[in-house]
């Protein structure tokens, strides 16, 4: 690794730190990548990056595309795995597991086991077409948590209600709009009460006069729970409004941090500066 | 050339009997090739090489070889190696296991056709392997062949003729027996021609309607 690339890498760790101490003093990250690498081929799209994210913290990662945005939400939800350096949960390894002080890559028992605590909602939401909405819901908690089937269904029409939709729960994913779809999906995501919530750009493939509902909806939630968020989007007022930490991807690697007053009304990168008037 | 529409009675009666084994060879054959099919098509995913390559081997070599042969064969070559078996049952074996190489591609077709972002939401809820293939994959790649498979129980329907070589005695081999006891060709060939369309037609056309449905 070259010494110019390095060092741009190096700050968010402790940068991140920074920005979340005021808050988070004394207390542990959630989740840690640590000199993770991955490629495609030989195209290198992330490169050693540290970054740390400390528990109940909304951090929003923005840049051009192509920058590894997605790829990092990927990593964490184990749908990637990184070619070099670990991610860790809590105290626990995300792609690795701890056998006998030695680290060996995670077997795919102990992933199902870790990523129970990890949640993801898709651009594409991805229900689920065969099933209704309430079963949509409630299959994981079922089969996953081995939650009452009741139970799981009283749940469920909390988050429906939650999300507003409980009118809809007998219906098939196709028989609603891309927002209720979206918003369906995030019910199913929450009712695995995950400590962490992996959002990838989950308002780009509605209709525009979609997306507010289901920013609003997130907006509600981000305010009213303790749950740790990881969100890609190019919606500059929703991070703003959510964000604890805005990063600043570019060609993998993060170029700046920071609150989100501090990196949307004075950011010290020019890469930043111009990614930020090109989405304006 | 007359055609004789007593034959035609006189033939009904052993024809019913050949309806109705036709029928069973079908229902049974077609049972045994879309569940060996999706055995295979699920062991031809296998991350194992053993598994992998054997079925492919002799999936390859069944489709590849004529069912007449494979008919004989198993009619002939079974009973040295001590399995005997009926020649319906047979007959069913050989037609199921024929056709399960042909629906192992469609249920192969149907579950890459569904589409990565199912995977990737079954592996964010954590489902476990097992209830990710039934419920959600299968589901969802069985509806999209659905149609595909019923064109091949047609295709079927239209092979179990052959059930005759090893003796059976389906619609064919009825009107067979039929004409070699009466000399009266022309009316029982017909009849059987007229079955076949009778039960082809409307199957093809009820497959039509489902295709219209899924495809929503
Ligand atoms: N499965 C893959 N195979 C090959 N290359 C990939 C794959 N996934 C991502 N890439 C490449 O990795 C790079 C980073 O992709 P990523 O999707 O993480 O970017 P992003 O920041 O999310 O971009 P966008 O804002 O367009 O969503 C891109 O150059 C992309 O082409
Ligand atoms: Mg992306």
């Amino acid at each position: 690794m070259s010494a110019d690339r390095s060092t741009p890498n190096t700050p968010p760790a402790d940068g991140t730190d920074a920005a979340a101490s005021a808050s988070a003093s004394g207390q542990t990250e959630l989740i840690r990548f640590d000199k993770v690498t991955k490629r495609f081929g030989s195209h290198t799209v992330l490169d050693a990056l540290d970054m740390k994210v400390y528990p109940g913290k909304h951090v929003t990662l923005i840049g051009p595309s192509g920058s590894g945005k997605t790829t990092i939400l990927r990593l964490m939800m184990t749908l990637l795995k990184p070619d070099e350096g670990t991610i860790k949960l809590g105290d626990r390894y995300l792609t690795h597991e701890d056998k006998g002080g030695k680290l060996v890559p995670a077997s795919d028992r102990y992933s199902r086991e870790i990523r129970k605590n990890i949640g993801m909602v898709f651009q594409q939401f991805n229900l689920f077409p065969n099933m209704k909405v309430l079963r949509n819901i409630t299959e994981a908690p079922v089969h996953v948590l081995g939650m009452d089937k009741d139970a799981a269904e009283q749940r469920a029409r909390e988050l429906l209600d939650l999300v507003g939709l409980t009118a809809h729960l007998d219906k098939y994913p196709s028989q609603l709009s891309g927002g209720q779809q979206q918003r369906v999906a995030i019910a199913r995501a929450l009712a695995m009460r995950p400590q962490v919530l992996l959002l990838d750009e989950v308002t780009s493939a509605l209709d525009p006069e979609l997306v507010a509902g289901v920013l609003d909806l997130l907006r509600d939630i981000a305010h009213s729970t303790d749950i740790t968020m990881l969100c890609v989007t190019h919606e500059m007022n929703f991070a703003r409004d959510i964000s604890d930490c805005v990063m600043m991807f570019d060609a993998g690697r993060v170029i700046e941090f920071g609150p989100p007053e501090q990196i949307f009304t004075a950011p010290e990168h020019e890469r930043t500066r111009e990614f930020l008037s090109a989405v304006r | 050339m007359k055609f004789d529409w007593s034959a035609v009675g006189a033939f009904l009666p052993t024809f019913w009997n050949g309806v109705l084994v036709t029928l069973q060879a079908l229902a049974l054959g077609s049972l045994i090739a879309f569940g060996l099919g999706l055995v295979w098509a699920l062991a031809q995913r296998s991350s194992l090489k053993v598994v992998r390559w054997p079925v492919t081997a002799l999936t390859e070599f069944v489709r590849n070889t004529p069912l007449l042969v494979q008919l004989f064969f198993l009619f002939y070559v079974m009973p040295e190696w001590g399995v005997t078996l009926s020649a319906l049952a047979t007959g069913v074996i050989g037609l199921g296991l024929h056709y399960s190489t042909y629906t192992a591609e469609v249920y192969r077709s149907g579950i890459d056709g569904v589409p990565a972002g199912q995977w990737e939401a079954a592996i964010a809820l954590s489902l476990p392997r097992r209830r990710t293939w039934t419920a959600v994959i299968l589901p969802q790649a069985i509806r999209r062949v659905a149609p595909a498979l019923g064109n091949y129980v047609i295709a079927m329907l239209k092979d179990s003729p052959m059930l005759f070589a090893i003796g059976v005695l389906e619609m064919l081999g009825e009107a067979r027996q039929f004409s070699s006891q009466t000399f009266q060709t022309v009316e029982p060939y017909t009849v059987v021609g007229v079955a076949f369309i009778a039960i082809a037609y409307p199957a093809s056309l009820l497959l039509r309607a489902l295709e219209r449905r899924l495809v929503r």
